[in-house]
């Protein structure tokens, strides 16, 4: 296409808007919107609260795909709205609501605190007993690429609660924790950084485990960064059973341990020493306890 | 209630290839007779249910082991599906603790009957063919 065109097509972005303040139950509200070519919804959202509206409310940031902020149900399919070009799905009417399974905060912004709170039961960070290293680190923890494999695609994940908003079992069953917090589950159950597999297999044999998954793979189909989460449930289910039948390898391995010596190259040349603490005392300072 | 459901789900999955392998072996040896020509299984003739047959396969210990090893496998398979489809429509604490006591009510009696019926089957069969 020419580069100095910039014919605009009008498109309907139909709404749902929803002011608990004011309003008894939500309603869709529609929005002409002049669009040009490679305009995102993002984009068309800012031109409403510009041009039109400046009470509608929804949640952005980043602008380019990395926070999950404006996760948002764009023509009946959760998405990102930053990365979501109108015109690839919309040719007339664009229908806009916030992201099911959440209560509602209003208009497009839905209350994430429950994924949160289920992401934070299944403890998403490492564990492990040398608690000096870990809070004062002389040296890198050693971990090859077939390791860093099993756990780094799940590590993409940016909390937007797509795939919560396209799981039916989270849309019918309040204890199934959802694809967002089982994923973040395994990618810490297979990091072999981490050494606390016995703790967290007891979380997952509880009602906070993966076994009402029934695969439907919505959650994978919708994810915007590619994580799979449906992949990543089917593996702990698997690792699980394993675990369970003692042919799991893992319940004996420790966590992995620091950089072997003949691996470790020192400090490259010219690259300086850090500079010594100015504030009296800090060298002694400690993180605050997390727990 | 606890639920260990790692447990669960992996007797469930066991549970499915032991149905699997014997109900495979039903039908060969009842509903494939013809073209397989399992003579190990139906020595007097072609038909698997004719009397002489039945009362062949129901004498033999294995079989009697077989036959509770299915209802055993079906019954525990079928009631945990079906408790976690009903599980889904999102029951209270409570009706969920009366949904698991009802379904294991049920699959210990129907199990308890079901092996008393297949040991009797085969006492019966040995008296009747001595």
């Amino acid at each position: 296409m020419n580069q100095t065109e910039n014919k605009t097509t009008n498109i309907v972005f139909r709404v749902r808007r929803f002011d608990p303040a004011k309003d008894r139950e939500p309603y869709f509200e529609d929005f002409t919107v002049p669009v040009s070519n490679g305009m995102p919804v993002l984009d068309g959202l800012w031109w409403i609260k510009e041009h039109v509206d400046p009470t509608l409310a929804w949640r952005a940031s980043c602008r380019m795909g990395v926070c999950g902020a404006c996760a948002m149900l764009i023509n009946n399919r959760p998405g990102l709205a930053c990365t979501t070009q109108i015109l690839n799905v919309a040719d007339k009417v664009l229908l806009l609501a916030p992201l099911p399974n959440f209560d509602i905060i209003r208009d497009l912004v839905p209350d994430l605190q429950p994924m949160m709170e289920s992401h934070r039961k299944q403890m998403p960070w490492i564990v492990r007993d040398d608690e000096e290293e870990m809070l004062m680190p002389t040296d890198q923890y050693w971990q090859s690429h077939e390791d860093l494999d099993k756990y780094l695609q799940f590590s993409y994940c940016i909390k937007c609660g797509a795939c919560m908003a396209a799981c039916p079992v989270v849309a019918t069953d309040s204890l199934f924790p959802g694809p967002q917090p089982l994923t973040q589950g395994y990618r810490y159950l297979v990091d072999s950084r981490d050494g606390a597999f016995k703790e967290r297999k007891k979380i997952l044999s509880s009602e906070l485990g993966p076994w009402s998954c029934h695969y439907a793979g919505e959650c994978s189909a919708v994810c915007p960064k590619g994580v799979d989460p449906a992949r990543a449930i089917q593996l702990m289910k698997r690792e699980l059973v394993l675990d369970y039948l003692r042919l799991n390898k893992r319940r004996y391995k420790k966590a992995a341990g620091l950089l072997p010596p003949e691996k470790r190259k020192g400090r490259r040349e010219g690259i300086p020493e850090p500079p010594p603490f100015t504030v009296e005392g800090a060298a002694s300072i400690r993180p605050p306890d997390r727990t | 209630m606890r639920m260990p459901h790692t447990k669960l789900w992996s007797w469930h999955i066991i549970a499915s290839v032991v149905l699997l392998v014997l109900l495979g072996l039903h039908i060969a040896i009842m509903h494939l007779n013809d073209i397989l020509n399992l003579a190990g299984f139906n020595p007097y003739g072609a038909n698997p249910i004719d009397w002489e047959n039945v009362a062949f396969r129901t004498k033999q210990l294995s079989f009697t082991i077989i036959y509770i090893l299915v209802l055993a496998a079906g019954l525990f398979h079928g009631l945990y599906g079906t408790q976690t489809i009903l599980f889904e429509l999102n029951p209270s604490p409570r009706v969920r603790n009366w949904i698991t006591g009802l379904f294991l009510i049920m699959g210990i009696g129907l199990l308890v009957l079901g092996t008393w019926a297949a040991i009797a089957g085969r006492t019966t069969a040995l008296a009747l063919t001595r």
